[in-house]
């Protein structure tokens, strides 16, 4: 997966947990949590969703990685390489 | 017709709403169909009342909700989710615990409304949105609240489990035409046509309710709840008539004061012969009292169905007319109640008293007078 790809795929699973989420302004070097409206237990339907499409097993002291939109993608980069 | 997974095809009452009238399609996503129910029932029966908050205080607010159960659809969900991973448990979802705590729904609308008085859900089987209305009423006698919400929820239909229960127990409704499969007291009933719903009801004490001049639906006079103490699931007349008599005796009432009964029937053998038998020996065979069932109509709505039935009942105050039993072609000789309202509305003159019945398993009896608010009466006694 490029790093497109991949950023792509975060914003198509917040799109599924909210539908009314606005990515137009969103800054790829800040939280989401800060610029959308999300929460921790939205927080973890991303990461189950990570671990039903992609079999990724993110372990709990990890979680921080996924904080921006950029860390995300720089972090899901090297395991979804093979996707 | 439902199609639920593992089932063949049931009769089953489903209904439709605006469900994101009331809050957005993410909370309903999160939540359960239980609150999403609730949310949506709490709102319109708010906005009917005319209540914004500006009288009542939150805080002095309760939310009383009946359930027969909750939770069975999401763990159903959850388990069928991981059958699709191997049963890896790393996929059960987060949400398991906060859509399946007992106190879901009543919990979803204190959210959605901001509601900062005590909320709790009222298990009581089949009985348990009357239980919620006597809980209501309870709470105003405490003086713990001035404005309670009280109803009851049914979500059961997303369950195969609890149709697969009703029919390995021969309860589960089988008809060609799923309109004529919930027909209480019908020689030709053969069981329970389970419907999902909801119905809210807002209660205020009668000082309050004149004061702010409320449109006053009815006034709960008399209630009474007791326990069968024998059997899972086999319904018993005498213990009915007892919670009957107690509800007529805290309401002031002799039985023939009563104009219509809404029978808790649901289309099974024993539980329609033991509720007829149990009016009988309460009313005799005298009319009025004038007997109708709602679930002919709307299926059983479970944890709703007490309050439901009341709701489809209330309006009688306004146009006196008894609502029908339907789908009752050949009554059962042991169910033929010299009172029973079949087909066609029965116009009265006038309707003064409702007597709800509501039973559920285990032996839980529940019964709820509501008379017509009349000033004259009041004045009178």
């Amino acid at each position: 997966m490029t790093r497109n790809e991949i950023k792509n795929v975060i914003l198509e699973i917040i799109e599924d947990i909210d539908e009314e989420a606005d990515f137009d302004s969103l800054e790829a070097d800040k939280p989401l949590r800060d610029q959308l409206d999300l929460d921790s237990m939205d927080f973890l339907d991303i990461v189950m969703e990570l671990r039903k499409r992609y079999k990724l097993q993110i372990p709990e002291e990890e979680y921080p990685e996924l904080s921006t939109l950029n860390s995300c993608v720089n972090y899901l980069e090297p395991k979804l390489k093979d996707f | 017709m439902i199609e639920l997974r593992y089932m063949q095809p049931s009769p089953a009452g489903v209904c439709t709403f605006d469900e994101t009238k009331y809050r957005r399609k993410r909370e309903n996503k999160r939540g359960t169909r239980a609150g999403c129910i609730g949310v949506y029932c709490a709102n319109e029966a708010l906005i009917d009342a005319g209540i914004d908050f500006s009288g009542y205080d939150r805080a002095r607010t309760g939310v009383y909700i009946g359930l027969t159960e909750h939770g069975t659809v999401e763990t159903e969900n959850e388990v069928y989710n991981i059958s699709q991973y191997g049963y890896n448990i790393d996929y059960w979802t987060h949400h398991h615990n906060p859509r399946t705590v007992l106190n879901n729904p009543a919990g979803e609308i204190t959210m959605n409304l901001g509601i900062t008085g005590p909320h709790y859900s009222v298990g009581a089987a089949c009985a348990a949105g009357n239980a919620a209305l006597i809980q209501g009423v309870q709470m105003f006698r405490l003086g713990e609240v001035d404005l309670a919400m009280c109803g009851g929820i049914s979500e059961c239909v997303g369950s195969f489990g609890i149709f697969a229960s009703f029919r390995a127990q021969g309860a589960l409704a089988e008809h060609h035409d799923p309109a004529r499969a919930s027909r209480p007291f019908d020689a030709a009933r053969n069981g329970i046509v389970i419907s999902e719903g909801g119905c809210v009801f807002i209660l205020e004490r009668l000082d309050r309710a004149l004061a702010r001049g409320a449109k006053i639906y009815g006034e709960i006079t008399g209630y009474a709840m007791n326990s069968d103490a024998r059997d899972f699931v086999l319904p018993y007349g005498e213990r009915q008539a007892q919670c009957m008599e107690l509800a007529l005796r805290r309401a002031g009432l002799a039985p023939g004061q009563v104009t219509i009964i809404n029978t808790h029937a649901t289309g099974t053998r024993q539980g329609d012969v033991e509720e007829c038998r149990a009016i009988r020996q309460v009313f005799g065979e005298s009319v009025p009292p004038w007997i109708n069932n709602t679930k002919s109509n709307i299926g059983h709505a479970m944890g709703a169905a007490g309050v439901l039935e009341l709701a489809g009942n209330l309006p009688s105050f306004v146009d006196n007319m008894v609502h029908p039993t339907i789908n009752l072609d050949q009554p059962d000789p042991e169910c033929a109640l010299a009172g029973l309202v079949v087909d066609a509305p029965k116009q009265l003159d006038r309707v003064d008293v409702i007597l709800n019945n509501s039973f559920g398993m285990v032996g839980i009896n529940s019964v709820v007078i509501v008379e017509r608010y009349a000033h004259d009466r009041r004045q009178a006694s």
